[in-house]
């Protein structure tokens, strides 16, 4: 609870100290709290159950479709109202996200990342070509919500706060139940786990279906902020998919602050590097430069790796629940630890 | 029904190349068990070397692929070693994610200096083309599809007949079990990436001949290298051949048929459908654990 209090004060507290001619700080606020519960949110499934997923985007652009289409063809009018129908498209997509899911869990491990990359790149690619229902390349739009100028960023900082705060308390219910221990175990072993009676079905659709849901919510309040969307950055595949994951692994995957703490460093960094390196190519060479040193230095991710060193103080104290001892299942056969050959 | 069989030819010659490709695919997801998402910009990189090549030096591109494939092969040596190598006993949903941020840098640096205006290598002989009867045939597709089997040929000699492939094919099957029989399964992994990268420069060049391109190509390029692997089964060479001239195909078909536009839907299409009705794809094998 002290973390809570510790991360949660000062986010809410930010947006009130700030200048308010200094909007684009917050901005750079909105976005980082976006990514961490997005980041967060693909950690129920790639963390807890293990199944490394590209696919968060898909439902995040339902998501903003979704808010967008249900303006144009249902008119709930601007202001406050389009909020209330962010749950609303979040269920929506989470109900899309079932069948989805089954079809993307007949796969295992790679396919299934496969499957993931490629559902995003077939919904982009739909929503460029299906021009009567989504304009297009063109993008669709909702009117811009007529909230003071001083405090527009303010409201949707809330909001993202409230929807990270959201995410978060689904990881941290997860791991203290029993669905969390289901997740768990098929992330170390699914075969067995199903052996002993698991039923594997469950915990990898409700993380599926939970992810989607906040995914998508995070998706039609990204809608109503930009007002404008087009499908090449709705549906992401390359850029805010790698996002999402690099954030994730940098921060520890399957921990609970893991992906929180790699979207406060990623998300400020990457706004400044594209502020000061200005042309889209630089940064991309700095995302990749800070991805991989990372990865090469503290492979398991920040957070593991600092509550390793600090285990390593105080001998006897459990471990971090429900970090895994390496990110998803190892590569080498047990011969390899005997034959002894493994880094690790 | 004219349309039909011209369909049938060109995408069987843009199998050819997809199918080189692909190559590079199954050899490192063989040896090391992971999916390199960089190959699309291998592909482009090899491309843009390519091109280098006949727009400065004016050498016929399909020659400079002597200079490009060795020099690609270093690279991709190198990029295993010091990226991929550290990480392997991680877990392979990490060297995945590795090989895209290594294919995002390499975009990021091709982006720099060639900027991302589409380019095309058009040699003398680009726009001849053949007539059999109602049909014509590009003289560049052609020449890609015969240098695509000629290399293809090449690496199935050497998996099949060499020491070196054996011991590829050894780490491929069960790695543990090539270390105890002496194979330096390390080294193995980096040669066989090298390999991979090594014909992804002809690919990228043989491609540069036919299409446009520039860095956003690898997106295209991966998407569908993806469905042909999915589709002829993760681990397959010769999945991954047949995978790639039903998908080259398809794509011609809907491309005279219904719209250049839709070019991309059936791997998309097929790949669904691989994956409801048999997952493992026509050739590959099933796969155990989440991650």
């Amino acid at each position: 609870m002290l973390r809570v209090a510790i991360v949660f004060g000062p986010l809410v507290v930010f947006p009130l100290v700030t200048n308010s001619s200094a909007t684009w700080l917050i901005n750079i606020g909105v976005f980082t709290l976006m990514f961490a519960g997005l980041a967060t949110a693909w950690n129920l499934i790639a963390g807890y159950t293990g199944y490394i997923t590209l696919g968060n985007m898909a439902f995040f652009g339902l998501g903003a479709y979704g808010i967008e289409l249900v303006f144009q063809h249902v008119g709930v009018g601007a202001g406050w109202w389009p909020f209330l129908m962010v749950p609303v498209v979040g269920l929506g997509v989470a109900l899309i996200s079932l069948p989805i899911g089954w079809v993307a869990y007949r796969t295992r491990a790679l396919s299934f990342i496969i499957v993931t990359i490629v559902l995003v790149v077939v919904l982009q690619y739909l929503a460029l070509n299906l021009t009567s229902l989504t304009g297009g390349s063109l993008g669709i739009s909702m009117p811009t919500p007529q909230f003071a100028p001083g405090t527009f960023e303010r409201i949707f900082y809330f909001v993202m706060a409230a929807l990270f705060a959201l995410s978060l308390g689904a990881c941290w219910y997860v791991r203290q139940s029993r669905l969390g221990l289901m997740m768990f175990a098929v992330r170390d072993d699914e075969d067995k786990a199903s052996g002993i009676g698991v039923n594997v079905a469950v915990p990898k659709l409700i993380a599926f279906s939970a992810s989607a849901f906040l995914s998508a919510m995070f998706g039609a309040v990204w809608a109503y902020y930009l007002a404008t969307i087009y499908p090449q950055f709705a549906f992401d595949a390359e850029f805010t998919s790698m996002a999402i994951i690099l954030i994730g692994f940098l921060g520890g995957a399957g921990t609970l602050w893991g992906p929180t703490v790699g979207a406060f460093i990623l998300v400020p960094a990457q706004q400044y590097m594209a502020f000061t390196l200005g042309a889209n190519d630089y940064y991309l060479i700095g995302y990749a430069a800070v991805f991989a040193v990372v990865m090469l230095t503290m492979r398991r991710g920040i957070v593991p790796t600092i509550n390793d060193l600090l285990d390593r103080r105080r001998r006897g104290r459990i471990s971090q629940l429900g970090a895994p001892r390496s990110t998803g299942a190892p590569v080498a056969e047990p011969l390899e630890a005997a034959v002894g050959s493994a880094p690790q | 029904m004219t349309v039909f069989v011209q369909a049938l030819i060109l995408g069987g010659l843009t199998g050819g190349v997809y199918a080189l490709m692909t190559s590079g695919l199954t050899l490192s997801f063989g040896t090391m068990r992971v999916i390199n998402l960089a190959q699309g910009i291998f592909v482009v990189l090899g491309s843009y070397l390519s091109y280098l090549f006949f727009t400065d030096v004016h050498i016929d591109p399909i020659l400079s692929i002597l200079i490009t494939a060795p020099a690609m092969f270093v690279l991709g040596f190198v990029l295993q070693t010091i990226f991929l190598r550290p990480i392997r006993y991680n877990a392979h949903s990490l060297s995945l994610v590795m090989t895209w941020v290594m294919a995002i840098g390499i975009e990021g640096v091709l982006s720099i200096i060639f900027t991302t205006n589409q380019r095309s290598i058009v040699t003398s002989y680009a726009n001849t083309s053949w007539t059999f009867g109602p049909f014509e045939v590009p003289a560049v597709r052609v020449y890609a599809f015969a240098l695509s089997i000629v290399i293809l040929a090449g690496l199935y000699f050497l998996l099949e007949f060499s020491k070196f492939g054996r011991a590829v094919r050894a780490t491929s099957q069960r790695e543990s079990a090539a270390k105890l029989l002496g194979v330096n399964t390390d080294r193995v992994s980096a040669v066989a990436f090298g390999i991979g990268c090594a014909t992804a420069a002809a690919a990228g060049c043989l491609y540069g001949l036919i299409f446009i391109f520039n860095p956003n190509t690898q997106y295209d390029l991966i998407g569908r290298l993806l469905a042909i692997v999915v589709l002829g089964g993760l681990g397959s060479y010769k999945g991954a051949f047949i995978g790639a001239m039903t998908l080259g195909i398809c794509e011609a078909l809907v491309q005279s048929f219904i719209s250049p536009q839709w070019s991309d839907l059936p791997f998309f299409l097929i790949l669904a459908l691989v994956l409801i009705l048999r997952p493992q794809g026509l050739f590959g094998l099933r796969e155990r654990g989440a991650a």
